[in-house]
């Protein structure tokens, strides 16, 4: 039957169409309710573990992902995202009271959060189960109805989670719209009361284009190039083994928050490569090529952009380790090169590959200059046992988010924002703050109908003008003193 | 000087390096930057209601309440939150602020946050534009803080360049124009935008409350800059049977504050420019609209002026129901019961700020579930303002982001995620081969199934 089915084109017309759908439904108060949000985490969490057998084959098939790299980060975290938010939500959903000052006394007040309403979310293609679900469950957690666009470079994944949101969840509140351009355009000239990218740059400005239009505040999470700091005093068979599962064990190094780049100092850089090449050998085997350990390449495209870099001839010579390619089946062999220069390919932009070039300075402290002289990534890491080198690390360096000692566990924990900073992103998530990213904090203040001064209003005299000032700033001496006719002349 | 691209670039170049040498990062530095600030606040009071009242006519007491004391009190109570550890919340860099008449308030959370910045005030105002472009510099370090002066066209050059944060006060449109140069570089944004801010007045049974509820929509509506402020109120919604009460008080209260001739009172501002004063004539050409008046409506070209005016249930689809007014005309729009206000909010875009005023529990409650604003106030108008630890944003069209107190040190900053680890107890299962007794640790692990963990290390738990 399906063959005779027309192919449904998701143009202007059915962004418009489905818009108004989600805005009655939204309209109705329907999310806002603790019970409904609650019900769709918990649709959330039961669809991902039912389910998980399908989720590892739909990653398999987009990127040969091992299985355990699908439960771990692309469920496992999931999950817990859905456990943290069915423990805090109560908590979250409660408004604040704040104090207040003797400016408006008497009056009480209060920080209430509501759903901004309306949101979309496009996710990308590395972590396409968990880049999806992650904001889309902050969105519901805040109130908020949504759409999905998953990415379309992951195609099993894709047309998985349209088919498993359709049956899970409430489809008058939550929807995903499958597609490339063609749909992202049509969805972007709608009005969202939020937009959520993961992505890349380029996309991200046509995002944020998109929504000034329609004055739509985003939340951008892009990339970078992460470098990854190592000193010599320390253990260096750990950090070699949590730099390779930083690199090549998160999607082959198709990972926002994987180390694009090593700095070290030239004396160590040979110890370090020589434990490097032994840890890769250990995990991947002696023909990294077959194992089934390591993700591969996402598609032809990519591919051929991650090939070009090793095809530069200022690198061609820096290779130390490495280097060989299998298209037919999309695999490069996870690569080391040496003191690549700084104008190479490889340098001027994100690798999101399994190439990890070692660049090699004589004082560890130049390496802060290098990582400033570069647009702010998303998370830089530095392996050192030196306190004073990690304490002027974070000081010094600006990036999404530091790590010290390992690779992007800090992803996981519920109580950091993760997000970027200039050009690695705007916004973050992650626990609380995937609740904060979809709401709106109103303020409210509570007045009654005693204590009204006159002094506010016009006619204005000297004598108002003196309580007026001592009232606005806010000392109790200086308003009992204005009251009683004293003034202090400035 | 003349304002080109090459200046301006020369300029952030210098700015950035000032930033990049650390200076704005010490507790010090910024400490120093706001005590000067208070200092020039403090000490040239009366330049800055003589420019105020050049530009706006906007009366002393005015100018105090809602410019220089405001900026004291920011700037007070941002000195003493700054002991706070600001190592945790490195500064963002250049920030860009172009406010109307909120030039300083921006400035101080940028200062605190620890960025250098560049104002560019509104040329709508010259008077306090310029005020500003003298005083800044005599004391404040010119290294760290720079005030730009100029129109539309220095405006779109300055947006050229490539900042940390934009924090724009203005309106939709001008904002819409500012973000669509910042998506170019990828630089977040706040706008304080404005947008219709309803005062929905409940038939309050006690006829002082009443009175004082009046007494206070007046305030808030000609008492700011007459009534060209974002949060003023633009207009209000009264049950039909209250209506004639509603405009008789006005009326009366409008008569006691401003005299018989507001012109002569110098108590109420003038519109900022021509430009504005022909757009708020326009909005009374409108015959239907005309036909509305039940105050006012007389206007003075010569010195700007256009009296308190006030409309009795003018056309919903007249501009002066469409767009924001920024003016001294007060629309009272009548529904049968007041719980109708909801729906007639909600089929609006969001303003920044809603006001209530009533006893009702029911309808306090229903406002602030049922429409969404930047705020909401109940029982007054305007004094959220003075809160410092409520978020001062909109929300939809009013805008996005949020300053005021600690929030504008948050608006200015990065908080950047640090983790520390460290490299001893390692975990084998973290790492490839990958095995089904690796997969199962994880599994565990993840849910913090410590006991499961245990047996399963001793070989003790059967898995899938």
């Amino acid at each position: 039957m399906e063959s005779l089915q027309k192919k449904v084109v998701f143009d202007g017309e059915a962004a418009s169409m489905m818009m108004k759908e989600l805005r009655g439904s939204f309209g109705s108060g329907k999310t806002r309710s603790y019970e409904w949000r609650v019900s769709q985490v918990k649709a959330l969490l039961k669809m991902v573990t039912d389910n998980e057998k399908q989720i590892i084959d739909a990653l398999l098939s987009d990127l040969a992902k091992p299985p355990l790299e699908t439960v771990v980060y692309e469920i496992g975290m999931f999950k817990n995202s859905c456990e943290v938010i069915l423990k805090e939500l109560k908590q979250w959903m409660k408004p604040e009271k704040v104090k207040t000052s003797i400016s408006t006394f008497p009056s009480s007040a209060e920080i209430v959060p509501e759903p901004l309403g309306v949101v979309l979310v496009i996710s990308a293609w590395n972590y396409p189960i968990l880049l999806s679900l992650d904001p889309v469950v902050g969105a519901i957690a805040a109130g908020n109805a949504v759409v999905l666009k998953p990415s379309e470079i992951a195609p099993a994944t894709s047309s998985l989670m349209a088919k498993l949101l359709a049956e899970y969840m409430d489809n008058s509140c939550v929807r995903v719209v499958e597609g490339a351009v063609d749909e992202t355009t049509a969805l972007l000239d709608q009005k969202w009361d939020k937009i959520f990218y993961t992505g890349n740059g380029r996309v991200g400005r046509i995002v944020m284009a998109a929504a000034a239009k329609h004055l739509t505040p985003v939340v951008l999470e892009l990339g970078g190039k992460c470098p990854a700091v190592v000193d010599s005093d320390v253990n260096l068979q750990v950090a070699a083994r949590r730099l390779i599962s930083g690199k090549w064990g998160l999607n082959n190094g198709q990972a926002c928050v994987s180390p694009d780049y090593v700095i070290t100092t030239k004396d160590f850089a040979p110890k370090l490569v020589d434990s490097l090449k032994t840890e890769l050998e250990n995990f991947f085997g002696k023909n990294p090529l077959e194992s089934k350990d390591i993700s591969r390449i996402v598609n032809h495209n990519h591919f051929a952009r991650v090939a070009k870099l090793l095809d530069d001839e200022k690198v061609s010579d820096k290779i130390i380790h490495g280097g060989e390619k299998d298209e037919s089946k999309l695999r490069i062999s996870p690569t080391l090169l040496l003191d690549v220069p700084h104008d190479s390919l490889i340098m001027g932009e994100e690798i999101f590959g399994p190439l990890l070039p070692i660049i090699t300075v004589n004082k560890l402290e130049e390496s802060f200059d290098l990582i400033n002289s570069r647009t702010k990534p998303l998370a830089a890491y530095i392996f050192t046992n030196n306190k004073k080198l990690k304490e002027q690390f974070v000081k010094n360096v600006s990036a999404g988010g530091m790590l010290v000692n390992d690779i992007a566990l800090h992803l996981i924990v519920p109580t950091l924002p993760f997000g970027g900073v200039g050009d690695s992103g705007t916004g973050s998530y992650h626990g609380r703050f995937s609740f904060e990213a979809f709401t709106h904090k109103k303020a409210v203040l509570y007045r009654g109908f005693g204590g009204d001064a006159s002094l506010r209003y016009p006619p204005y005299t000297e004598t108002k003008q003196r309580v007026m000032k001592a009232l606005v700033s806010g000392g109790i001496l200086s308003i009992i003193a204005a009251l009683l006719g004293w003034s202090s002349k400035a | 000087m003349e304002i080109n691209g090459e200046f301006l670039e020369e300029s952030v170049r210098e700015l950035r390096q000032y930033f990049r040498s650390g200076s704005t990062r010490s507790v010090t530095w910024r400490k120093n930057q706001l005590t000067a600030l208070l200092d020039l606040v403090h000490k040239n009071e009366d330049a800055i209601s003589e420019s105020l009242y050049q530009d706006l006519g906007k009366h002393p007491v005015e100018a105090f309440r809602d410019e220089i004391g405001a900026i004291g009190k920011s700037a007070t109570y941002s000195l003493s939150c700054s002991d706070i550890p600001l190592l945790f919340f490195p500064a963002k860099g250049e920030v860009l602020a172009e406010p109307l008449v909120l030039a300083l308030d921006p400035l101080i959370g940028a200062i605190a946050a620890g960025n250098v910045v560049v104002i560019k005030p509104s040329e709508q105002a010259p008077a306090c534009s310029s005020f500003l472009a003298n005083t800044i510099p005599r004391y404040l370090d010119s290294n760290a803080i720079r005030v730009i002066e100029g129109g539309a066209a220095v405006s779109q050059q300055l947006l050229l360049q490539k900042w940390d944060k934009i924090f724009f006060t203005g309106s939709p449109r001008v904002a819409r124009f500012v973000m669509s140069a910042a998506a170019k570089n990828l630089t977040p944004v706040t706008l304080e935008l404005g947008g219709k801010c309803p005062a929905i007045l409940d038939s309050l049974t006690n006829p002082s409350d009443f009175k004082l509820a009046v007494k206070r929509i007046v305030g808030g509506k000609w008492g700011p800059c007459s009534g060209q402020a974002c949060i003023g109120i633009d207009y209000v919604l009264v049950e039909e049977k209250v209506s004639s009460h509603l405009v008789e008080l006005l009326k009366k209260i409008v008569r006691r504050f401003y005299g018989d001739n507001p012109l002569e009172s110098k108590v109420i501002s003038r519109i900022v420019n021509k430009q504005n004063f022909t757009r708020l004539c326009n909005l009374l050409k409108d015959p239907l609209v005309a036909a509305s008046i039940v105050h006012g409506g007389s206007v003075e070209e010569k010195h700007l002026f256009i009296e308190p005016t006030i409309l009795l249930d003018p056309p919903l689809d007249a501009d002066v129901m469409t767009e924001e007014i920024f003016g001294p005309l007060l629309p009272i729009i009548t529904v049968n019961k007041i719980g109708e206000s909801i729906e007639f909010i909600n089929s609006r875009p969001k303003p920044l700020a809603i006001y209530a005023f009533t006893k009702d529990e029911t309808l306090k409650r229903r406002i602030l579930t049922e429409t969404s604003s930047g705020s909401v106030t109940f029982n007054d108008t305007m004094v959220q303002f003075l809160c410092d630890t409520l978020p001062f944003g909109g929300v939809g069209q009013s805008g996005f982001g949020r300053y005021h107190g600690k929030y504008s040190f948050d608006t200015f900053s990065h908080e950047k995620a640090v983790m520390h680890r460290s490299l001893c107890l390692e975990i084998e299962p973290r790492y490839p081969p990958w095995s089904k007794f690796k997969l199962e640790f994880l599994r565990l692990a993840y849910k913090l199934n410590y006991f499961g963990l245990l047996l399963h290390i001793l070989g003790l738990k059967r898995y899938k």
